[in-house]
């Protein structure tokens, strides 16, 4: 997981970005301006709560599917998987599917259900049949957590990852590139709301697939469209021959790597479906219909993207050393944009420089549009959740309202800023797999129950998103990713006595039985005339927004 | 569809209910809801166990027989690669197939339970 982790923060290919610098701000800077100028745009639509949350629920199957691939393919999965690729083969494949196969679990059970029943965030559908104040509150401080830890990986990778990129070394140069994204997503956000934030997200998705595409073409070509050369050429270039294809370079080098990525997998295939800036997503169409189109489209999307990751990552191994993408960066990230220069005719080549700026260029889009989707969701939750539904009961104007989101969203980007620049050096890069735990321990039995299961109780919602919460957070506490190990974000402390990176095998099977025990115990009666209005509401549409 | 709904009385739309209690009671007791909640549960749980079981099969096939995975099929490429393919087949297939099944069997059933819920409003 320490896929935005830069160990070494070497200049690409020896000064070789430095030359082309022009080229790739350039780049950056027509991203920024065209999307601020959408933003402006987006801002002028934006009315009502419904425009701000929800983007006046507006959008195409196509738009929203486009919008939740651009919101769910982070720079850690762009760059991350093609490097974890590059550098180890098959178990950088192994660890991509997940991410897909996750969305299975949104489409049968989730998004459907969800945008029947709720208005504009996951405290909705959770408090809808429940004592609202206290469900509410667990619901947005389960948000804001799984937001912000997400969130603070993306800023702190951003810094180090575009400095890496623009070949700046200085402090300086990296803190005020994390102070520039911070405020880039905050003017996304505050301004053009989920309209604002949707279009980046839309553009983002178009800009990398196209640049992946154009990569993958390129390699595919070199090896006249044959998969097995391909791998051939990987395995024998990257000198540990016919083991590269196979699974455990990896997560096969003890019995603790191997159970470590049981645990991941496990959050991954859960998480996905309570990732509270996935869900808001399902808000943004029409109807329940809508909502499953945009998930199919997505399916297709993210699925088509992660299977030309297999060509990048291969494609790198074939056609660079090993030791010129791990002198670029040890964690492999700048592997993508080390193969475009080469496919694009090499290092000092106008088609070389040309392909490495694109590439940056779509690296810099995409932490951009991640960042504002979940500053989105947790100023979304922020304001409706624990603003107007806990501390207003309720009783505050559309008008408010939307000001308590915008304002909420100053402040929770602010404060993003300040961890991000904090956190630039610390190796931060597990709040993702964090994150995911969360969302899968928490957010998900909680969901689940709400919709599916007739006695769930308010205690038992809170047993189980308090209890997913507080068990992922403190054996990720105690594990040797925050202490106890040469990559911990402490390294030189020593205080961790859970074995694992991943807390997701204890803490998801404690947050279900949580919620179920919770249930079982407790004293009040499960309030069945509002199930019955979520079951059906849920199922059929009736009176959704 | 916000245009349908009644007027909102505080500003959250959850906290009311748009039909009385009595009526979604009914609603959810009727025998044309129990079946519309059968053809989604019947069909959504069973594909939710089995795709989620597929995958952690792989993923431990991937962890713990790794000879097994690296057998060569055709030229480079390995059981390894195939079923990681197989992974991806298989999530096209269920979401296109999970489709299918919600716009002929779910979605006629939902769209009449609600024609007339809010007909009834």
């Amino acid at each position: 997981m320490r896929t935005l982790s830069l160990d070494t923060a070497t200049v690409l290919a020896a000064g070789d970005a430095g030359e082309h610098r022009v080229l790739i701000i350039s780049l950056f800077v027509a991203f920024v301006l065209a999307t601020l100028g959408i933003t402006i745009w987006a801002g002028r639509q934006t009315k009502d709560a419904t425009d701000f949350y929800a983007g006046g629920r507006s959008f195409t199957g196509f738009q929203n599917g486009l919008a939740i691939s651009g919101d769910y393919m982070s720079a850690a999965s762009f760059l991350g998987i093609a490097g974890a690729i590059a550098l180890f083969g098959y178990d950088g494949f192994l660890y991509s599917i997940g991410f897909l196969v996750a969305w299975l679990i949104a489409l049968l059970l989730v998004a459907e259900p969800l945008r029947n029943s709720g208005r504009f965030t996951m405290g909705d559908v959770l408090a809808f049949r429940m004592r609202q104040r206290p469900v509410r509150t667990a619901a947005g401080v389960s948000t804001i957590v799984v937001s912000i830890f997400y969130l603070l990986a993306q800023m702190a990778g951003a810094g180090a990852l575009v400095a890496l990129l623009l070949g700046i070394t200085s402090e300086a140069g990296k803190i005020s590139i994390v102070i520039l994204v911070g405020i880039m997503m905050i003017l996304y956000v505050a301004i053009g709301g989920m309209k604002g934030t949707t279009w980046v997200q839309m553009i983002k998705a178009v800009l990398l697939i196209a640049g992946t595409l154009l990569i993958t073409a390129l390699v595919m070509f070199k090896f006249n469209w044959n998969i097995s050369s391909l791998l051939g050429a990987a395995a024998e270039n990257s000198g540990k021959g016919a083991a590269f294809l196979e699974p455990g370079l990896k997560y096969g080098v003890s019995s603790m790597t191997k159970i470590d990525f049981i645990s991941l997998g496990l959050a991954l295939v859960l998480g996905t479906a309570g990732l509270p800036h996935i869900l808001i997503r399902f808000y943004t169409v029409p109807t329940a219909k809508v909502a499953r189109k945009s998930v199919n489209w997505a399916i297709g999307i993210i699925g088509g993207f992660y299977l030309m990751t297999i060509a990048l990552g291969f494609g790198a191994a074939a056609l660079l050393k090993q030791e010129t993408i791990i002198e670029s960066n040890a964690a492999g990230n700048t592997a993508a944009p080390l193969l475009a220069q080469e496919v694009g005719g090499g290092a000092g080549s106008a088609g070389g420089a040309i392909l490495l700026a694109v590439i940056s260029a779509v690296a810099f889009a995409t932490i951009l549009a991640v960042v504002a989707g979940l500053t989105l969701a947790s100023s979304s939750s922020f304001a409706h959740d624990l603003y107007v539904n806990v501390i207003r009961k309720g009783n505050a104007s559309e008008k408010e309202e939307v000001r308590a989101a915008r304002l909420s969203t100053i402040g929770i980007g602010g404060a993003a800023i300040f961890l991000g620049v904090f956190a630039r050096d610390l190796n931060v890069a597990f709040l993702v797999a964090l994150a995911f735990a969360v969302a899968a321990s928490a957010n998900l039995p909680t969901i689940l129950y709400s919709l599916f299961w007739k006695r769930f109780t308010t205690q038992g919602a809170l047993w189980s998103i308090y209890g997913g919460l507080a068990s992922s957070v403190l054996l990720v506490l105690f594990s040797p990713v925050v202490s106890g190990a040469p990559s911990a974000m402490f390294p030189d402390v020593d205080f961790h006595w859970f074995p694992l990176a991943n807390p997701g095998l204890v803490s998801i099977p404690l947050g279900f039985l949580l919620g179920w025990i919770g249930t079982l115990v407790s004293k009040e009666q499960p309030n069945i005339d509002k199930y019955a209005e979520l079951e059906v509401r849920s199922l059929t549409g009736t009176h959704a927004h | 569809m916000d245009t349908a709904s009644p007027p909102p009385q505080g500003n959250d739309y959850t906290q009311r209910a748009a039909l009385g209690a009595v009526a979604y009671r009914e609603a959810q007791e009727s025998a044309e809801f129990a079946d519309l909640r059968h053809a989604h549960r019947s069909f959504a749980f069973p594909l939710t166990i089995a795709f989620v079981t597929w995958y952690l099969l792989y993923v431990l096939l991937s962890i713990y027989a790794g000879g097994f995975m690296g057998t060569k099929l055709v030229g480079n490429i390995n059981v390894a690669f195939v079923l990681g393919v197989a992974q991806f087949v298989s999530t096209f297939l269920i979401a296109w197939w999970y489709s299918r099944h919600a716009e002929s069997k779910l979605d006629p059933k939902a769209d009449a339970i609600k024609a007339r819920l809010e007909g009834q409003a």
